[in-house]
């Protein structure tokens, strides 16, 4: 009985996690922009966030709060330069910072190499992942619906065009990209804080991939769509056990259907706004 | 030793070049960063491994077969993915969207299929016996993938530069619209580049599957990152800056491994990217166009 509720406790911690993931992801795509460094932000704030624990026995709100920083940082010096460019300078730039750091945790002996480091306290529980959840779903409803979520619109649908309308696009961009590090390293955090050990295969190109399929599914018309998203691709396959061999195939499948069948939705929305 | 390691260099380098070859052949003229690359890598590589091993195919049969198959991949494989994106005339991120989750897609597939475990060509299939040529000692594979991608690049850049269908290609690049009205077949070009890229893609895949003897599904994931570095040094789209900026990469990545540390060379690739990015974003010769208003 007691395994049974352990089972079910890390299903329920998980997907408060990769929500976060999925509102990650959801604020540099409601720009038009695609950063791919998703997994690589939650790596650094994994181990940041588990060395500062396991090492200095920090209190946990410290803990969380550098390793939302530390990634956000990483985050400035690699899109400083790639934003200046193209989106598609954006998304290689951030596959490659994944790849990269992959490597590194491997080869670092500090980092515990291939084996990852094990023993983290457990020191996130439900309140606190899902209340990060909460406010920082909450703060983004509020900010697309006001000024700010129709610059992101505008920059989604021509940057030119924002451009001359007097909206700092580049600004917008790097806000967001960081923003979306922070996010993802408090993630990888809270992740780290509840499943005891994180390893550098954890945060590769696969674990990329799919949090673009839970924004994706969801869609990104709101920010509740990506959350949403996240919960149907973390549950469905430990509630459809059988699915669970096929879980990367299927996540492949959803960003293929999605992008053909409705692009224009996805990178074309407009969002619905109140008053 | 100095020579034994420009010779590695040069071996290395010339992977990086053939990998990139095609990648950046890709973006030129179909303008999309298909990610997709890494599966036609592998799945070349499967293919002549399966036709060695079960169809008992002489080795040259096996790479012929490799080559063709991936060429037929990577042109249904575009119908399927690309071409409704190109009909609609969908953002560029779409596209690159649509190879991300197909990459995903068929990798693990492929892993499901074959295991994620490593294979080996058989032993009768090409000597790996070293030979020594003066200070150098280097297996038969390794001359054949140096004069291998000058050949190609050679090649490639001369179609491009001197054919007919290489000026259709340009224009096609250029602008696929007015290619259309000047009489260009865009549908034909395009299925024409998907092929050749998939086809370079898989003889790659076979070239460093020998070289390596070892087969992997994943394969063209542990290439990826070498490779955008590559096309963003030489800048996208610019195939003689990619075979320069391959060549440079892999005497760099040697020149650390061998002088200053075997760790650090796992770095050199992404810094080199990054640096790339702050200092010459259009390439190493600048004219590979980023955004056209």
């Amino acid at each position: 009985m007691d395994d049974f509720l352990w089972a079910y406790q890390s299903l329920f911690y998980g997907l408060g996690v990769n929500g976060l993931l999925g509102l990650s992801m959801y604020a540099v795509l409601a720009l038009g922009q695609l950063s791919l460094g998703q997994a690589a932000f939650m790596g650094i704030g994994a181990y940041t966030g588990a060395l500062l624990s396991l090492n200095f026995g920090m209190p946990f709100a410290l803990v969380l709060a550098i390793a939302a920083v530390v990634p956000a940082v990483a985050a400035l010096v690699i899109g400083g330069p790639a934003l200046r460019l193209t989106g598609v300078h954006l998304a290689i730039a951030t596959i490659g910072f994944g790849e990269v750091l992959r490597v590194f945790y491997i080869n670092s002996e500090t980092l515990g190499g291939g084996l990852g480091l094990t023993g983290i306290p457990q020191r996130a529980d439900g309140w606190t992942i899902y209340g990060i959840l909460g406010v920082a779903l909450g703060l983004f409803t509020l900010a697309s619906r006001s000024k700010i979520g129709r610059a992101w619109e505008a920059i989604r649908e021509d940057e030119d065009a924002a451009k001359v309308a007097g909206i700092n696009v580049t600004a917008y961009k790097m806000v967001a990209v960081i923003l979306s590090a922070a996010l993802a390293g408090l993630a990888g955090a809270l992740n780290a804080h509840c499943s005891s050990f994180i390893g550098p295969g954890e945060y590769g190109f696969d674990a990329a991939v799919t949090v673009l399929s839970f924004a994706l599914l969801g869609g990104v018309s709101m920010p509740l769509g990506p959350v949403v998203g996240a919960f149907l691709l973390g549950a469905l396959p430990e509630v459809l056990r059988p699915l669970h061999d096929f879980r990367l195939i299927f996540n492949g499948l959803i960003i293929v259907v999605v992008v053909i069948f409705l692009p224009r939705g996805l990178l074309g929305f407009r969002v619905r706004r109140m008053g | 030793m100095f020579v034994q390691q420009l010779f590695n260099a040069l071996v290395l380098g010339s992977v990086y070049a053939l990998f990139a070859l095609g990648f950046t052949l890709t973006f030129g003229v179909l303008r999309v960063i298909n990610l997709m690359y890494g599966f036609y890598f592998a799945a070349g590589a499967y293919l002549a491994l399966f036709a060695v091993q079960e169809l008992a195919v002489p080795l040259w049969g096996a790479v012929a077969l490799g080559v063709v198959g991936s060429a037929v991949l990577g042109v249904v494989c575009d119908g399927l993915l690309l071409s409704r994106l190109r009909a609609t005339k969908a953002p560029e991120l779409s596209s690159l969207m649509v190879t991300l989750g197909g990459v995903l897609l068929f990798n693990s597939l492929m892993n499901l299929m074959f295991g994620a475990e490593v294979r080996r060509f058989p032993a009768g299939a090409l000597s790996f016996e070293a030979i020594t040529l003066g200070p150098l000692r280097a297996a038969p594979i390794q001359f054949i993938i140096i004069a291998v991608v000058f050949v190609l690049v050679t090649a490639v850049f001369l179609f491009i530069a001197r054919t007919r269908i290489g000026a259709a290609l340009r224009a096609v690049a250029e602008r696929p619209d007015t290619a259309a009205l000047m009489g260009v077949n865009v549908g034909g070009i395009v299925g024409l580049t998907s092929g050749l890229s998939a086809a370079l893609a898989g003889g790659a895949g076979i070239l460093v599957g020998l070289n390596l003897n070892a087969v992997q599904p994943y394969m063209g994931e542990s290439l990826m990152l070498r490779g955008f570095a590559v096309i963003i040094i030489g800048g996208l789209g610019d195939i003689r800056g990619a075979l320069v900026a391959g060549l440079g990469l892999g005497l760099l990545e040697v020149m650390t491994a061998g002088y200053v540390s075997s760790t650090l060379k796992e770095a050199v690739a992404f810094s080199a990217l990054i640096l790339a990015l702050w200092l010459r974003p259009g390439g190493l010769f600048g004219w590979a166009s980023g955004k056209r208003a």
